[in-house]
């Protein structure tokens, strides 16, 4: 999961303290594993140095915590485009795909969409997956239905959260 | 609304919009096939999947919207020419209660080709063809009600294969299978249909059959969205 | 196991029989109706013997016999009372004219007192009919004042016209038969008279013939929506109900339909009942209160009906095991086998054989005989059915698809079609039997009247010493006469009729133009009197037809040798060749044109006046008859036929005509309740089928062969048993076999009839079912 995405999704509702972005990191994504303070200086001051955020003031006393970080242009562009790519269907992705479908609805982008493409891209590994199976022996059968099976267990997870948007777009933008 | 058709398409459905009593069956969908092409109709429940593939086989008429089946115009068509199209160049599969249960599976397969006015011997012998393709020769003189639920479903898949129609359309065909069952069936009708280079409208929810498929198109509330030209 | 488990799935079962909605409700409404009508016509067989003798009874109870004991003095006991019979738009009207001679007189029952001379005392239905506008015309008949009502007592229907109106001098008009002195009314010798016993057979096989289809119909009725209530009961199996109480509770449901078809019945039969106070069945009407079933037989059908509905459900599911996840019919049911099916018809011929040719001489037919042997050749029509159907259908090849479609399902299930078909081929076979029956017999009962109608159509008969001129002038000015012969009639002996005369002959007074109609006379002038030649049943006239013989009239009353009317053969006397006169006779004896009679001759002659009438003229010949009464209430008038027919059987064979029609509409009605269950459960099916590019026609048309397939056979073997059992009865009555095909086809034209308005009307809800809404599952 790209943290680094994550944070700069964030900062797209506003500029932030890097103390507050680590808060809404941990009550929206990190229920049992909150970020360290390291993990989000070490991020931003590489999205720094990549010119994707800036910094937006520092208040007194000194401090990366003191450091007010805004998205730049080309930060939306890249949030914009990762969330469009879909991700390459492996097993236990769901906390990406969550953390993406969360972050469409924060911003206001369309999370059905993420879930359509992600979707489509689950077909296509499936279709191959599928035609190998035809084509193949017992063995390339059995080895392709275990991957098939933890596949279509993603897509059955994309289409409850799907059905359920709604309800968790309510509850995020709270 | 008069958007040409995707160049090449076999079926083309544009701007389709049905309305059941209070419900929104389908507002806006779309969808394009290709001949000899697998398109998977996906969606949750009540997305309005069903109706568009009643839409696009001329079973149900539109409210508005233009289907355009090789030219011609589906949704103008009086019901009579309707069904001849269904008769001649359509097959459908469902997910049950489509085999009549007094006739044999071979008699309940060569129904159609009888439809159409061939004599019974020819069109049985037609029907026997198609189901030793369908490995299902050997419960010929059987009722359905005396075969399994996997041979049904294949004796229909005969069915709707012996006219040599240029579009399958199937409803959830596995959806009353164990996974098994249903992909044999699933590998059965693909196969059929691709030597017969029929395209194949295939409604199913699950992941699985819809992965049978060349692409999808998913419906939501009542619209469409095909995946490949998104992506 | 007590009673209360029992009474507690009977109660369970009752509940179910309502439940459903509206199939429901309709499946145990029709239940009700045939169960009801078969009730309803039980008790009316057990009320109608009763009601048959209440009704000899009263009208033996009122006759005023004057034969036998003639009652010669008037004494303060006595009534003179007239016969003055009439006849009003077909319908009979009893007419008495009374005059008692004493306080003591016998009042007719019904009266409670004489009326006045000028006054009468009419039935309920002749007052309607007087103070009706058609009655116009008979109120100047009955110029009578009405004052008041016949009681019940003195009437034998509820529809009897009838009066007694009081008289004056009528003592003096006694001797010609019409008037009579009577001291009490009453048969004084009253004798069992003997049902005609092929009467008797006719009503017992009608009777058997509408109740059949209806038992066959509730046999039937009982199992409707058999598969519906199947998967109920293995519902109730799979929530832990054992075999026994399904079936009881399955027992109840059927109980349900019977007991409110018991409601129904006696519904049915207390309005019947009433109704048939307004109507007439063959001139007899009767009053509600005789028809009264006896209680024993009343009760008899309320056990009886509802247990038989028990016991049908019961045997229909001894082939039945009802599991929890289904119902499985043991085995395969085995192929239908003929022999059995063979003894039903074979043992109904059988009871009826020995009757063959009895006749109606000796036609003593044993009742139980009749009605066992009528009801196995019936029952054995269901016993064949399913055999023929099964057998049948189990050959028909290929055809249309509609034809696969509907054989196919035939095959599968041609007990359940042959079951729909049973109760309409009973009625059928029935039918035709007894419609066959009757065009037999009716042919005894219509005879050959002789009578000429193309020269006269009336007779009007009038009594002695009336003036004959003035009388035929007064009917020639009548509306609607164009003709009238008039002649006088009288009787010559060769002596004294005190003294019994010897040799005799017809005497015949009229003008020649009159007496034209009955000799072919070489010449004749006024003053003529012929000798006939040729005469029927006259052997007496040549050696009577001497100049100077002398004749005596023969004399109505007083044979008192000192009033003799004598009369002497002419010199002139002339000879005449007899033909045949208006009544088609050839009358013998003398003929006599009016200036050769003898003065005292006219007085002691009755005249009888041939009318040709005018028939284009509205209501001609009650015109005649008020002319008639005018000239005199005790003249006679008749109206001609060139046949007579007994209306009773025109009667009896609507009824039964409409009696068939109403059993068949009713089975059509269920038939069409199942077809629509029917087609219900085959929705899914239906749409699927359309999907694929059915054409609408190709199900329709597989609908109709499903029903006309075993309604074509049901109907084939109905009219062969139906032929069959009319040829037994005719035989029965030794009547010459024909078959009245008529009314074969009228049966079997009603049959298919049904079948075809059956279908027409599940079109509609089949079209519907076929559109494709049917195949979305959401």
């Amino acid at each position: 999961m790209s943290i680094g995405h994550t944070l700069l999704g964030l900062l797209e509702s506003g500029p932030r303290h890097g103390y507050d972005l680590k808060r809404a990191f941990d009550e929206k994504f990190g229920h049992d594993r909150p970020l360290h303070y390291g993990q989000v200086y070490s991020t931003m001051s590489r999205l720094l140095k990549n010119g994707l955020v800036e910094v937006d003031g520092i208040e007194a006393g000194g401090g990366p915590e003191r450091k007010r970080y805004a998205i730049t242009e080309a930060g939306i562009t890249d949030v914009e485009r990762w969330l469009a790519t879909p991700e390459k269907p492996e097993p236990y992705l769901q906390s990406t795909l969550y953390t993406k479908v969360v972050l469409a609805l924060l911003t206001s982008r369309d999370a059905a969409d993420i879930l359509d493409t992600q979707r489509s891209e689950h077909l296509r590994s499936m279709r191959i997956l599928t035609d190998r199976k035809r084509k193949g022996d017992l063995a390339d059968q059995l080895i392709c239905d275990h991957a098939l099976f933890h596949l279509e267990a993603d897509l059955r997870w994309l289409e409850l959260t799907a059905a359920r948007l709604d309800k968790l777009r309510a509850e995020v933008t709270r | 609304m008069t958007a040409s058709p995707p160049p090449g398409s076999l079926l083309t459905a544009q701007d389709l919009r049905k309305v059941y009593g209070p419900t929104t069956a389908l507002d806006g969908a779309g969808f394009s096939i290709h001949p000899g092409e697998v398109v998977a109709v996906m969606g949750p429940s009540g997305s309005g999947k069903s109706t568009l593939l009643h839409c696009l086989a001329g079973i149900v008429t539109p409210d508005s919207g233009s289907i355009l089946y090789n030219g011609r115009e589906l949704t103008t068509m009086s019901d009579a020419e309707r069904s001849a199209l269904r008769r001649s160049e359509f097959g459908f599969v469902f997910q049950f209660g489509q085999l009549v249960p007094e006739l044999t599976c071979v008699e309940n397969v060569a129904l159609p080709l009888r439809l159409n006015g061939t004599p019974r011997k020819e069109a049985e012998r037609a029907a026997l063809t198609w189901m030793e393709r369908l490995e299902v020769d050997d419960v010929r003189k059987k009722r359905p009600g005396e075969v399994s639920g996997g041979q049904g479903q294949r004796v229909a898949v005969a069915r709707a294969l012996v006219t040599g129609p240029r579009v399958l359309f199937a409803d959830e065909p596995t959806g009353a299978l164990d996974s098994l069952n249903g992909e044999r069936v699933m590998e059965l009708l693909t196969e059929a249909a691709r030597s017969a280079n029929a395209a194949v409208v295939l409604v199913t929810h699950e992941a699985r059959v819809a992965a049978y498929s060349d692409r999808e198109i998913v419906v939501r509330d009542g619209r469409s969205r095909d995946m490949e030209r998104v992506v | 196991m007590s009673a209360r488990q029992w009474g507690r799935d009977l109660g369970m079962g009752l509940r179910f029989a309502f439940a459903g909605g509206r199939e429901g409700w309709i499946r145990a409404l029709l239940t009700a109706v045939g169960v009801g009508l078969g009730v309803a016509l039980l008790l009316l067989t057990t009320a109608l013997p009763g009601a048959l003798a209440e009704r000899d009874r009263r009208g033996e109870a009122r006759l005023n016999y004057t034969f036998g004991d003639t009652i010669e003095s008037p004494a303060d006991n006595t009534l003179v009372i007239a016969d003055t019979d009439t006849e009003f738009d077909e319908k009979d009207i009893r007419g008495r004219l009374v005059e008692p001679e004493g306080d003591r007189a016998p009042v007719p029952p019904g009266l409670r007192e004489f009326p006045a001379p000028g006054d009468m005392v009419v039935s309920p239905a002749l007052k309607e009919l007087l103070d009706s506008d058609g009655g116009a015309l008979l109120r100047d008949r009955l110029d009578y004042d009405v004052v008041g009502t016949i009681g019940e007592q003195g009437l034998i229907g509820s529809q009897e016209l009838a009066y007694y109106a009081g008289a004056e001098g009528l003592a003096e008009r006694m001797g010609d038969g019409m008037v009579g002195r009577i001291d009490r009314f009453g048969d004084p010798n009253p004798t069992e008279e003997e049902a005609d016993p092929v009467l008797v057979l006719l009503v017992l096989v009608v009777f058997v013939v509408l109740l059949m289809p209806v038992a066959v119909f509730i046999a039937a009725a009982v199992r409707f929506g058999g598969e519906r209530r199947d998967r109920r009961l293995a519902a109730l199996r799979l929530v832990g109900s054992d075999g026994g109480m399904t079936r009881r509770i399955a027992a109840g449901e059927a109980l349900g339909g019977a007991l409110l078809g018991l409601v129904f019945g006696t519904g049915f039969f207390l309005a019947g009942r009433e109704l048939a106070a307004s109507f007439e069945v063959f001139d007899i009407s009767v009053f509600p209160s005789y028809l009264n079933p006896s209680p024993l037989l009343a009760l008899l059908v309320a056990v009886a009906v509802p247990g038989a509905a028990v016991l049908v459900t019961l045997l229909a599911l001894r082939g039945v095991v009802i599991e929890p996840l289904g119902v499985v019919r043991t085995a395969r049911p085995a192929r239908r086998r003929l022999w059995w099916r063979l003894l039903l018809p074979v043992a109904g011929i059988g009871m009826l054989a020995p009757m063959l040719g009895q006749g109606r001489e000796n036609g003593d037919f044993n009742g139980y005989l009749v009605t066992g042997g009528v009801i196995c050749l019936l029952v054995g029509v269901t016993a064949l059915l399913p055999w023929i159907v099964e057998t049948v259908v189990a050959r028909l090849g290929s055809g249309s698809v509609s034809w696969q479609l509907a054989v196919r399902r035939l095959q599968l299930s041609s007990g359940a079609a042959a079951r729909m078909v049973n109760g309409i081929a009973v009625a059928v076979a029935g039918a035709i039997a007894l419609q066959m029956l009757f065009a037999g017999v009716e042919g005894d009962y219509t005879k050959d009247t002789g009578f000429d109608v193309s020269r006269a159509q009336m007779q009007v008969r009038v009594p002695d010493g009336t003036e004959l001129a003035a009388a035929t002038a007064k009917l020639e000015g009548t509306k609607g006469v164009r003709e009238v012969y008039a002649l006088s009639e009288g009787y010559l002996g060769d002596r004294s009729w005190s003294k019994e005369p010897q040799r005799s002959a017809e005497l015949t007074i009229g003008d020649c133009a009159t007496l034209r109609e009955v000799a072919k006379l070489p010449s004749c002038e006024d003053g003529d009197v012929f000798a006939l030649r040729g005469g029927e049943y006259d052997t007496d006239t040549p050696s009577l037809s001497r100049p100077g013989q002398k004749l005596y009239l023969e004399m109505h009353h007083t044979p008192d040798a000192s009033e003799d009317v004598v009369w002497s053969l002419p010199e002139t006397l002339k000879e005449a060749d007899s033909v045949e006169d208006p009544t088609g006779t050839k009358r013998g004896g003398f003929l006599m044109t009016p200036a050769a009679v003898p003065a005292d001759v006219a007085k002691s002659v009755r005249g009888e006046l041939y009318l040709a009438i005018d028939d284009s003229v509205p209501a001609a010949r009650e015109h005649v008859r008020n002319t008639a009464a005018a000239i005199d209430p005790l003249s006679n008038p008749t109206t001609w036929s060139a046949s007579e027919r007994t209306e009773r059987f025109d009667a009896i064979r609507t009824g039964l005509f409409v009696g068939a029609a109403a059993v068949l509409a009713l089975i059509g009605a269920s038939l069409l309740v199942s077809q629509l269950e029917q087609l219900r459960e085959r929705r899914k099916l239906l749409s699927a089928l359309i999907a694929f590019g059915t054409r609408r026609r190709t199900l329709s048309l597989s609908v109709l062969w499903q029903t006309a397939i075993p309604i074509g056979l049901g109907l084939l073997l109905a009219s062969t048993v139906g032929m069959a059992l009319g040829a037994v009865l005719l035989r029965m009555t030794s009547t010459p076999v024909s078959v009245d095909w008529p009314s074969v086809l009228q049966m079997t034209g009603i049959g298919a009839g049904v079948v075809l308005v059956v279908t027409v009307l599940s079109l509609p809800p089949l079209l519907r079912m076929m559109r494709p809404d049917g195949l979305r599952t959401e």
